[in-house]
């Protein structure tokens, strides 16, 4: 079973959001999503400044076994990437909720919140994809 | 739910993933992938490979019957228990699979027989076909499915395995040198392996294999799954039946090659009249290394285009743990270049193209 925080939103596509006040987002991929990616060993973030819609690539997650595209679960502004990746992408899978953080957004909209799933929902698409 | 090798139990209390691999349950990876890949290249790491397919045959025309099916010769098998690495083409130079033989008993006398073992995605398909080939032979096959089958690899593979071997195996352990094996009772401990490194693959009773598997973690050999299992045969340049070929590529076109005995010449081996005239016309494609030094993760069946020479194909691609960027085998025109570009997610990327094998004993081997 993996690790859900009752405290963070999601989306389908496995991110995770954690809304941090003034309009900021955090954004990461899921327990469960870097457990069934296995070993990431490279991240490819976007740039400082770039906007991305609801649902735009904004990035690729390589692990040993596959690539997966990192999706905007909000739009919004890049602001902040964690540059730790870089060197230390395997955070990614030892700290998914902490230390292995993508990026941070300004929002655009903050009323697309109101789409995202919270913990429970998130759980049962989990379970239902196992 | 799939088929299950001795070892299910072992690989589930030892937390290992399961998934399906051509009908069976096996463990994928113990936690990670990458850490049991580097384990292999720095001390020893073990892995259950029950689910391959074991065949022994015997008869009195045991030997002919193999110098026929398969485009390396045992012809050459000298000495009790050497093993070799050989295709088994069909009648246009496809490989139906690829395997390896051991000799066994005494080579040339009465009681000469070898030992097979193939693919397990492949099992029935071989089956079929050595049947179908075995029919003017005389010949007994007989599978081997009760034996269980471990593989140890690594620098320390040997010494570890040594070390939890009764004292009548030991004796069969002293003295194997490289791509040879020696029956040990009802075991059979051969020095050969898929990933490159120092090791052994040991055929044993599903009855003893539990034991052996715990004996070995207790000496601190690391279980590994079938994902370590590939990033370290690619590391090594050794082809995946299914990825870097299968019934529509020659051997000449998949870095095999080496593998086909050309002499004597009138050893009549299935698939050799078209091997000869692919060979006097040149073979048209060959399979290659390509290394990705910059981020990006080469995969199978990515485009690869060499400037002014043509496109190929990545057949396996993946990053390699061992050296910290990707390598991929990849099968392109013959006449090759030293770059060639890859196209990767709607990019061109750059990459250098090698001698498909990147890393043995813990080595980078290419320039």
């Amino acid at each position: 079973m993996s690790n859900i925080p009752a405290e963070l939103k999601y989306v389908s596509s496995h991110e995770w959001i954690r809304v941090e006040g003034e309009g900021v987002v955090t954004i990461g991929i899921t327990d469960h999503a870097q457990d069934q990616l296995g070993d990431v060993v490279f991240v490819e973030l976007p740039e400082v400044g770039s906007s991305f819609a609801l649902s735009d690539d904004m990035g690729v997650v390589e692990s040993v076994k596959a690539a997966s595209d990192l999706y905007a679960p909000l739009s919004g502004e890049v602001i902040e990437v964690n540059e730790e990746l870089e060197d230390s992408p395997e955070q990614v899978n030892s700290d998914p909720y902490g230390d292995g953080w993508f990026v941070k957004l300004k929002l655009e909209d903050e009323s697309e919140l109101d789409g995202l799933l919270d913990a429970a929902a998130y759980g049962e698409l989990c379970e239902s994809e196992e | 739910m799939g088929q299950k090798t001795a070892l299910y139990q072992q690989h589930l209390d030892m937390g290992g993933k399961i998934v399906d691999f051509s009908g069976w349950d096996m463990p994928l990876h113990y936690g990670s992938q990458k850490e049991e890949h580097l384990q292999v290249r720095a001390s020893a790491g073990m892995f259950d490979v029950s689910h391959m397919t074991v065949v022994d045959v015997k008869g009195g025309d045991a030997k002919d019957y193999l110098r026929h099916l398969l485009a390396n010769d045992v012809g050459r098998l000298n000495t009790s228990g050497k093993a070799l690495y050989t295709g088994m083409l069909n009648e246009d130079g496809g490989v139906v699979d690829d395997l390896i033989v051991y000799a066994m008993g005494t080579p040339g006398s009465a009681g000469e027989w070898f030992r097979l073992v193939v693919n397990c995605g492949t099992r029935k398909k071989d089956l079929d076909w050595m049947d179908k080939h075995a029919a003017r032979f005389e010949v007994a096959m007989t599978e081997r499915p009760e034996m269980a089958l471990v593989a140890v690899q690594g620098p320390q593979a040997i010494d570890k395995v040594g070390a939890v071997l009764a004292d009548n195996q030991k004796s069969a352990l002293a003295g194997l040198t490289v791509f040879h094996g020696a029956p040990a009772g009802e075991w059979f401990l051969a020095r050969t392996g898929y990933t490159g490194e120092d090791g052994l693959e040991i055929m044993l009773p599903e009855a003893d294999v539990s034991k052996f598997w715990q004996d070995l973690s207790a000496v601190g050999v690391k279980p590994c799954g079938l994902g370590a299992r590939d990033t370290l045969r690619l590391e090594a340049g050794m082809n995946l039946y299914g990825s870097d070929m299968d019934e529509r590529v020659s051997p000449l076109a998949a870095n095999m090659g080496w593998s086909v005995a050309w002499e004597p010449e009138d050893r009549d081996f299935i698939g050799r009249k078209a091997l000869e005239q692919q060979r006097l016309k040149g073979c048209p494609e060959k399979l290659v290394g390509l290394v990705l030094k910059e981020r990006g993760v080469l995969r199978a069946h990515q485009k690869v285009i060499i400037e002014g020479v043509g496109e190929g194909e990545i057949t396996s691609g993946s990053f390699a743990p061992s050296l910290g960027h990707s390598v991929a085998l990849a099968r392109v025109p013959a006449a090759t270049a030293t770059s060639a570009e890859v196209e990767m997610r709607g990019k061109r990327i750059k990459v250098s193209v090698v001698k498909p094998c990147f890393v043995r004993q813990g080595k980078q081997v290419f320039a």
